[in-house]
């Protein structure tokens, strides 16, 4: 890119340019001794050309062309100049009526894109009625132990004209949103959103496991393979890298552990019999937005640039949608802090602007609120108009890609890449992504991370405004969202209630096709579908997997401590 | 008394997944030199007590990032009173909005760590509550 004339004047400018701002020691007055990003890489007082050339990065080759491999400049030609990133905020709490009008109040409010939490009881198959459940109903998300309770959710919103995204895994839920499509007058091949179905996020990063891994990741791949067959708008699996990182781990590490993620999926769906080029379009991804704008920047860049890379070379994808990293991004929640509540709001703009700069599309931000509790109606429209600011005023879309070319971001890209292969390299010589679990291995890199970031926190050597610096005695006086104890009672009897009213007969008939199916290893996303339409419950549902895969052992699960 | 006497149970009740918190607290209790039992996730009340009784331990410490702090502490509390074990002091921390905190002091839970506490601070609250609970067996 610089002709060697020009760089040995580059070089030798900067080495006077030193000299400058050294004292006679040779020392130059700083804040810090080192500074690094968040993630601990290093960080220079200055990036030139010479950085550029240092790393070997080659315009062509390495940055290209939005919507050309390797992708690092975005996937589309014209990103945001032709088409905005979707406003996607997560939601989901309490009765699902409730949810309904959350739903249709973000869809009022200009953020069109449905994302749907499920409580804990739903997403670990047990329902409102288990003893497991005690206090959880609707509290992190909305319970769905029927389609009942599905066709509440999604009532008077017409299936076919949005797009939805299910933070969920495995059959039912799916099942139970395909069915009520289906009620709707929608086909499955109208449908357009996503499943989260990320057996092994769902495991490392929300310690989420019902059935044995190898069976979760089998589920998945069911749910999967359906979508491939009859759902050709839809994305069946989101990879998700956002839980793990909220965990406490790097920049560099979020990225490795996802994409190692990602390759155990792409394994599998090709065990299954699935052309890479026929799933390769449909996967999509999701990243946390954290703190470190640049590395952030730097993260989403390096990221589509080994993806497009594992595609083509090591899955030989030729469909150039199938190297593609489509990505939705969350702000991070552990970032957001409870003391002074409304400095989130500030931190959220970042974190969604870090997003933006780096080619998401689509966009969940945090509610200033969320350190404590689920948001008000209030506080998530503050978040919706967050990303409307961004969008409408900021002046960032104009062009495409324009962290491109900074000789920072460039060589924080590079040195990201760097450090997420050799992660990478490491997990695929344990044996993989589950592997790579079932031995400790990424909980262990995890927890040391995490642990090594709560005592700079506590030595200071992190700042966090409000909790280690700048706090004030203030109570933040908010209102807070309350989820209502009666509710779960309320959620309990409807179960009751519903195996009244419902044909026994069709349930049993349906939980023994979907029994015998499990037995016989095949896709159970229609026998699952058939025992949802007859109003089997959640737990129902579960109970006949866990008759053939067997409860997970949580108590085996080795946690890195 | 030296922290190589205590034994402090760290505990994750219910559904909640969240454990980041939990363990890093359990981390800076053993490297102070406590011995910590960590529960694992997934436990009821009742189990997580029956841990604790049968761990002997000398305090609970409970990480609930899930909201249900409110139904599922006085479950616990109740436990432990049903089992002659509400000696043992118990401790709560996580996603805990303000306005809960009293309540949940007026259950009889020792000490709450809101989100944003910093670890040194629950050290040493598990240090200070366990050597009180022993003057007081001392003196009993």
């Amino acid at each position: 890119m610089y002709d060697g004339d020009m760089l040995d004047e580059i070089r030798k400018r900067q080495e006077e340019w030193e000299r400058k701002i050294q004292d006679e020691q040779g020392n130059v007055k700083e804040r810090k001794e080192a500074f690094t990003t968040l993630g601990e890489i290093p960080v220079k007082r200055l990036y030139t050309p010479l950085d550029l050339v240092d790393r070997d990065i080659d315009y062509l080759r390495d940055i290209s062309f939005p919507g050309e491999y390797p992708f690092t400049r975005g996937i589309h030609p014209t990103m945001y100049r032709g088409r905005l990133w979707t406003i996607r905020q997560f939601m989901g709490f309490g009765d699902p009526r409730k949810s309904n009008e959350r739903l249709k109040y973000l869809m009022n409010s200009g953020a069109p894109g449905l994302n749907v939490a499920f409580d804990l009881p739903t997403i670990n198959g047990v329902g409102s009625d288990h003893p497991l459940a005690r206090g959880e109903v609707g509290r992190d998300g909305v319970p769905v132990n029927s389609l009942e309770d599905m066709e509440q959710l999604f009532d008077g919103i017409p299936l076919g004209k949005v797009s939805t995204s299910l933070v969920i895994a495995y059959p039912p839920i799916p099942c139970m949103y395909i069915a009520v499509a289906e009620k709707q007058g929608f086909r499955p091949d109208q449908l357009r959103g996503t499943f989260q179905n990320d057996s092994i996020c769902r495991d490392v990063g929300a310690n989420v496991r019902v059935v044995p891994r190898r069976a979760e990741l089998k589920l998945c791949v069911d749910v999967v393979e359906y979508a491939n067959k009859h759902m050709p708008l839809w994305y069946p699996i989101s990879i998700v890298g956002y839980q793990i990182r909220e965990k406490g781990c790097t920049a560099a590490q979020e990225v490795a552990f996802n994409l190692s993620d990602g390759i155990e999926f792409v394994r599998a769906f090709i065990e299954r019999g699935m052309d890479v080029d026929s799933f390769g379009p449909r996967l999509s991804f999701m990243w946390n937005a954290h703190n470190d704008f640049f590395e952030e920047i730097a993260k989403y860049r390096a990221a589509r640039r080994i993806w497009a890379r594992i595609m083509k070379e090591k899955f030989k994808a030729r469909n150039p949608m199938s190297m593609q990293i489509r990505f939705h991004t969350q702000t991070s929640g552990v970032s957001l802090t409870a003391q002074q509540p409304l400095n989130n709001v500030v931190r959220v703009a970042v974190q969604g602007l870090a997003a933006v700069l780096g080619g998401t599309q689509s966009l969940h931000t945090n509610s200033m609120d969320e350190a404590m509790a689920l948001p008000t109606e209030d506080s998530v429209k503050m978040a919706v108009r967050t990303q409307q600011i961004l969008a409408h005023e900021s002046g960032v879309t104009n062009t495409v890609d324009p962290m491109a070319g900074s000789y920072y971001v460039e060589s924080l890209t590079k040195d990201l890449e760097d450090e997420a292969m050799a992660y990478m390299d490491k997990i695929a010589e344990i044996g993989g992504a589950i592997e790579a679990v079932e031995t400790g291995y990424i909980q262990k890199e995890v927890t040391k991370a995490a642990y090594a970031y709560q005592n700079k926190v506590e030595k200071k050597q992190e700042i966090i405004v409000g909790v280690n610096d700048y706090m004030d005695d203030r109570d933040p006086n908010i209102n807070l969202l309350e989820i209502d104890e009666e509710f779960e009672r309320y959620m309990c009897a409807k179960i009751e209630e519903l195996k009244d009213r419902r044909n026994r007969s069709d349930v049993e008939v349906s939980l023994d096709k979907l029994r015998e199916a499990a037995f016989r290893d095949e896709n159970l996303m229609e026998p699952t579908m058939e025992a949802v339409n007859s109003y089997a419950t959640l737990r129902e549902v579960w109970d006949v997997y866990k008759e053939r895969y067997g409860s997970f052992n949580e108590k085996a699960h080795i946690t890195g401590l | 008394m030296s922290d190589e006497n205590i034994r402090v149970l760290v505990g994750k009740i219910g559904l909640d997944g969240h454990d980041r918190g939990g363990l890093i607290i359990a981390q800076a209790l053993k490297n102070a030199g406590m011995e910590v039992i960590y529960t694992g996730l997934k436990n009821t009340s009742e189990g997580v007590v029956e841990i604790a009784i049968q761990e002997d331990v000398d305090i609970i410490g409970i990480s609930i990032l899930s909201g249900a702090h409110l139904v599922l502490m006085p479950i616990l509390i109740d436990e432990l009173k049903k089992n002659n074990a509400d000696d043992i002091p118990v401790i709560v921390g996580g996603v805990i909005p303000p306005g809960d905190i009293p309540k949940l002091k007026a259950m009889n839970v020792r000490e709450v760590f809101p989100a944003g506490s910093l670890v040194e601070e629950t050290v040493a609250c598990i240090r200070r509550l366990v050597k009180e609970g022993r003057k007081k067996t001392i003196a009993s």
